[in-house]
């Protein structure tokens, strides 16, 4: 029982908004002194956990070409690809989005999206834009509100489509754990039972995001009558 | 044989290249914490492999220290204006999002069609990761079209990927430091012990109330734990086969595949699962660190919702 104060270390350092990497430090520390290992051995086992997940961090390789492609005008260009379309609105550009990014990570294609390679660059510039088309200039609240809300749909649609796909590791998973347990499932029958789930995911997030249309209006129209 | 090693290297280079960058950059109050901060991380890529445990160990206790207290800085290397931005977009039209979309395409087409190629007797890509590698295949052919293509000078492509780096800043580190956190607590034996609790003092004499702590459990564990892989054992070895399958019989696929879609549920809500939740807020500039937890929530709450009673539903009837 006592290795759980570990977790305690976690959710108390989140709780009171300490550097997250502290509270990491922390937590391995307790975790690892209260399984009775020496210090020694606790920062062996955290190197070699670290050294071993290395493949996690790869994709900040994309950092340099993001960069680049920003100084020549990427996000720009996103911005006047969705000016020049006249029915495109901020819920509706993020419902595209998410029916897209759901659809092809159910097809086994999850790198087709995530936060440095499509939202920072493309998703939420045309989000913004979306917006100021509609509403004129906007403000900063309103700004991080619909970029809080360009990562949200990427999460969701990904969470709730990927384990359609046969091939995806939390299936693999799954069927893996199964097997040792002595109960054979093949990962056809686990993805078919994804899909309601990834049915509801579009209709409940699919409906938040097109109320954060309204809302967005609504605000609009309140503004221009006080100003 | 391309192998996840040359991908390492690949990063250690990259990350090499912001360190020896940000030395020289005085607009940086913090330039050294910064060069040591991303030098470390490189030397993690391109050594880690040859370094003992205890080494890699105190690499990481540094990347803590600095990180943690606050020693690391912004660069700030010069870019384009806002003006020369606008009519750089103008000039190249649509073509600028072929290189960021080369991205996917080769990562696509590498997992498809790479797996068996081969160069006379040895196999193309590493066989076992080639997912990954044909990611990092894609942003190396990318950035090589980018540059063919639009000709900055030498080291602009190296001096922009600092510039993001620096702005995300140690949260660059935070998946992967959560990914070994895990590992620990994998081996202390915490997820068996989370497992005992939920067992001893929750009520479960009931069908349905097997699948609510199951669900629910599910979603609370990976809360805690940032990861839905760690939650899915614990929880299925302690309540989703002795009670929904084997005492209620339920059937294993819908129990499997719908509790581990109500552990996604407890990823949205999380600062432990960083790369989802806490490096969007920084790649996207948001000051609010649990900006997008925050819109996340009420569809975490409905989804879980709708997995329980679409568990109780399905399960033991099929």
């Amino acid at each position: 029982m006592l290795t759980l104060l570990g977790i305690a270390v976690v959710v108390a350092g989140f709780a009171i908004r300490l550097n997250p990497l502290l509270v990491i430090g922390a937590a391995v520390l307790v975790t690892g002194w209260a399984a009775g290992f020496s210090p020694v051995e606790i920062l062996s086992a955290f190197g070699k956990a670290f050294n071993e997940n290395r493949y996690v961090s790869l994709l900040w390789l994309v950092l340099p070409l993001i960069g680049l492609l920003e100084r020549y005008g990427l996000q720009e260009r996103a911005r006047m690809l969705v000016a020049r379309i006249r029915v495109v609105t901020v819920g509706r550009l993020l419902l595209f989005y998410f029916v897209v990014r759901q659809i092809t990570a159910s097809l086994g294609l999850t790198s087709l999206g995530g936060h440095p390679q499509m939202v920072r660059p493309l998703i939420a510039p045309m989000a913004e834009a979306a917006a100021e088309k509609e509403f004129g200039a906007i403000s900063d609240d309103t700004r991080f509100r619909i970029r809080a809300n360009a990562a949200a749909v990427d999460n969701v649609a990904l969470f709730f489509g990927e384990d359609i796909f046969l091939a995806i590791s939390s299936i693999l998973l799954i069927k893996g754990f199964l097997q040792q347990s002595g109960v054979i499932v093949q990962p056809f029958e686990l993805s078919v039972w994804a899909i309601p789930t990834a049915v509801l995911a579009l209709l409940i997030h699919g409906t938040r995001v097109l109320l954060f249309d309204r809302r967005l209006k609504r605000e609009a129209a309140r503004k221009s009558k006080t100003a | 044989m391309i192998t996840l090693q040359f991908c390492y290297v690949m990063a250690g280079l990259a990350f090499g290249g912001f360190a020896v960058l940000s030395a020289f950059d005085r607009s940086n109050r913090r330039r050294f914490g910064t060069t040591a901060f991303w030098g470390l991380f490189a030397a993690s890529f391109l050594f880690g492999s040859s370094l003992r445990d205890w080494q890699n160990g105190l690499l990481v206790l540094a990347l803590i220290v600095l990180g943690g207290c606050g020693l690391l800085g912004h660069g700030k290397p010069e870019t384009s204006t806002a003006q020369e931005r606008r009519l750089s977009a103008e000039r190249h039209g649509n073509w600028l999002f072929t290189p960021a979309l080369l991205v996917p395409a080769i990562a696509l087409l590498g997992t498809l069609f790479l797996k068996q190629a081969h160069i006379g007797a040895l196999p193309l890509l590493d066989a076992k990761n080639v997912t990954v590698i044909s990611l990092v295949l894609g942003i190396v052919v990318a950035l090589a079209v980018a540059i063919l293509w639009l000709r900055p000078l030498a080291l602009r492509p190296l001096q922009e990927g600092r510039r993001l780096a620096d702005m995300v800043g140690w949260t660059i580190v935070l998946p992967q430091m959560l990914a070994s956190l895990g590992a620990i607590f994998a081996l202390s034996g915490v997820g068996s012990a989370v497992g005992e609790i939920a067992t001893r003092y929750l009520p479960l004499d009931q069908p349905f109330e097997a699948v609510v702590v199951y669900c629910l459990g599910m979603a609370a564990f990976t809360t805690v734990m940032g990861n839905a892989f760690a939650a899915f054992p614990v929880m299925t070895a302690a309540i989703g086969l002795p009670l929904i399958v084997d005492r209620f019989h339920g059937n294993a696929a819908i129990m499997a595949a719908i509790g581990m879609l109500s552990g996604f549920c407890g990823t949205l809500t999380t600062p432990m699962a960083a790369n989802f939740n806490i490096v969007p807020a920084a790649l996207l500039e948001l000051p609010d660190r649990n900006g997008v937890i925050r819109v996340q929530l009420p569809t975490a709450g409905f989804m879980l919702i709708a997995n329980t009673l679409l568990m109780y539903a399905l399960v033991y009837r099929f």
